[in-house]
């Protein structure tokens, strides 16, 4: 009897123990991305003027701001968007929609997931192989088109789920009135489904305007203002990746606050696609 | 009578016909249109694997199969060897994993069996959000606020207690330079850890209510169902988050640079500056001069590649067949 009594008390602190630690971990989830915006803020907003957004990023040890690298990023971010997303939604609706049962789309989507987590710097190392080394020299082009591979596989797999939740009975609608599928996927699947097809537009361009690796060695960086496609262009994430490493004392600010503007609108955009979605799964 | 209605039936149906041929032109257009961009996924990356290929095919047709067992990478000698890279590589990734695993899904057990009902999507969305934060936002915080934490508080304590003890003393020997290959691993351990968690919680809803519910049933505890229930029927998705984090983390490429150090050199010491695969391309590929040394980093990038290719196809391998099971 005794035994049988202890073997419980045992067990329930057993099942407390463990039960604490799973506490405990989400404590440490939650403690590291306190401390991690903590430390943006308050390194970050003390660099926060006006100079930053209206002055060049300057040489060492000046005072200055990143209007350039601003800019740069923003053209990159756009013209990766512009082509990658028809791209994606196009591979996503033959996979949702004319292949849905075709080996064609299982191949394609173990190959697209692959591309979703392959290290970005390789998709550097590809562009730089088929643009940079070609043409001879960095440009601001290439370092869009690394972007832009990099949100095909986002978007594919955002169009594709999305499109599969559109039910057939709607499609079957539109086919029984006479339209062709086409004008079915676009006037009925693509309606049902555009607030998640936003939502992975908007997940590709959090995922780019952060990323740093593919773009070292594409578009490279450029101290100076340019709109050159064809020349050397300035991001923020490259030109924080210089400054933090420096020993100046301005360009180390300059990278705070750099890396504050980057941080807001990243997880401004992954709330407000969430958001889109969360408002569907209420529904 | 008959001409002229005639005449209109069949101009009628003359333009029916066009209609018709023209929607089932503008169908085909779009459907080819659709189907290419799903081949041209399929042609991005066998396009990065020849142009890797083809970029590394100087280095690798001289240095030969010595290129992986070669620690020294000298530029000025020209002699280049990838040792000292994947070393670091598979060391950091290891360790992340090891420290990320058992928080993950403590925080995935949290969330599906602890969590009150309102806090649980604000959780679960804040820890997601770690995952969006930007890699070079980890690199920097990593540089300026981390390390010197640890150079100053962690590794002088770790370094002191583990004094004397063999084995230990030397994993854990050295100044406290604050970077290195342990701080990389933390960091990295941060980086994978949401992806942890949101598969193992993904998988954890998909085991049928009615196999926990007749755990307790019995009389188990939390922890019980959790162990003997939970975790093993969702095993295989587990494994499969563990290596999609493991990709993640064996691809880092801006938080690693940032906190490793840049040593072309293994050391027994966690504490020691080391280097990975990826943390050398970006550091070293724009200085890169001469095609032997650019070549190399290349290749570089081709080993890094192949590694995570196989460690994702297995991640979505085991993944597919979990989704399968609760397909059927």
């Amino acid at each position: 009897m005794s035994t049988a009594a202890s073997l419980h008390q045992s067990r329930k602190r057993k099942n407390a123990v463990m039960m604490t630690l799973c506490v405990v971990a989400a404590g440490i989830g939650l403690a590291w991305l306190a401390l991690i915006l903590g430390a943006l803020l308050y390194k970050g907003l003390s660099g926060v003027n006006l100079a930053v957004f209206t002055e060049m990023t300057p040489p060492p040890g000046d005072a200055g701001g990143l209007l350039n690298a601003i800019y740069g990023s923003i053209v990159m971010t756009i013209i990766g968007i512009i082509v990658g997303t028809p791209i994606g939604v196009l591979a996503g609706t033959y996979m949702a929609e004319y292949g849905r049962f075709s080996k064609l789309t299982t191949v394609v989507r173990f190959i697209n997931d692959i591309l979703l987590s392959a290290p970005s710097i390789i998709i550097g190392l590809f562009v730089y192989e088929l643009m940079v080394r070609p043409m001879g020299h960095f440009s601001a082009i290439a370092g869009a088109v690394a972007l832009s591979i990099l949100v095909i596989p986002v978007v594919v797999r955002t169009t594709e789920d999305m499109l599969n939740l559109v039910p057939n009975a709607l499609r079957e609608a539109g086919t029984a009135i006479g339209a062709p599928r086409w004008v079915v996927i676009r006037s009925v699947a693509y309606r049902a489904a555009l607030s998640g097809i936003v939502t992975g537009i908007l997940l590709a361009i959090a995922r780019i305007s952060g990323e740093t690796a593919p773009l070292l060695f594409t578009a490279l960086n450029n101290q100076f203002w340019s709109s050159n496609l064809n020349a050397p262009m300035a991001s923020l994430p490259v030109t924080i990746f210089q400054f933090a490493l420096s020993p100046y004392e301005e360009w180390q600010q300059l990278a705070w606050t750099g890396a504050l503007i980057i941080t807001l609108t990243v997880l401004g955009l992954s709330i407000i696609a969430r958001s889109l979605t969360g408002r569907r799964e209420d529904r | 009578m008959t001409a002229v209605s005639e005449a209109a039936t069949s101009s009628a149906l003359r333009t029916r016909e066009a209609t018709v041929r023209r929607f089932a032109f503008t169908d085909m257009a779009f459907r080819t249109a659709t189907r290419l961009s799903a081949i041209l996924v399929l042609v991005l990356l066998g396009g990065v694997a020849i142009s890797l290929v083809a970029g590394s095919w100087e280095a690798l047709s001289k240095f030969g199969f010595s290129f992986l067992t070669t620690e020294s990478w000298n530029p000025v000698t020209e002699n280049f060897g990838a040792l000292a890279p994947i070393y670091g590589t598979i060391v950091t990734s290891a360790i992340a994993i090891l420290i990320a695993v058992p928080i993950g899904i403590g925080i995935a057990v949290f969330l599906t069996e602890l969590c009150p009902r309102p806090l649980r999507r604000p959780i679960g969305i804040a820890v997601e959000l770690l995952a969006g934060i930007p890699s070079i936002i980890y690199g920097i915080w990593g540089l300026f606020v981390f390390a010197p934490f640890l150079q100053t508080t962690v590794q002088p304590f770790i370094i002191y207690i583990f004094h004397g003890i063999p084995g230990l003393s030397s994993l854990f020997a050295g100044p406290p330079y604050g970077i290195g290959l342990l701080t990389s691993s933390l960091i990295l351990a941060i980086m994978v850890l949401p992806f942890i968690t949101s598969i193992t919680k993904d998988v954890f809803d998909t085991v049928p209510a009615v196999l926990k519910e007749s755990a307790y049933g019995i009389g188990c505890t939390t922890w019980e169902v959790t162990r003997r229930v939970t975790i093993p029927y969702t095993r295989v998705g587990i494994m499969g988050g563990v290596m999609l984090g493991l990709g993640r983390a064996l691809g880092e490429t801006m938080a690693v640079t940032f906190v490793i150090g840049n040593a072309h050199r293994i050391s027994a010491s966690l504490f020691a500056p080391g280097t990975t695969i990826s943390a050398t391309i970006a550091n070293e590929f724009t200085e890169a001069d001469g095609d032997l040394y650019t070549s190399s980093l290349v290749s570089l990038g081709l080993i890094l590649f192949i590694i995570t290719f196989i460690i994702l196809a297995l991640a979505r391998y085991m993944l597919l067949r979990i989704d399968s099971r609760t397909g059927a």
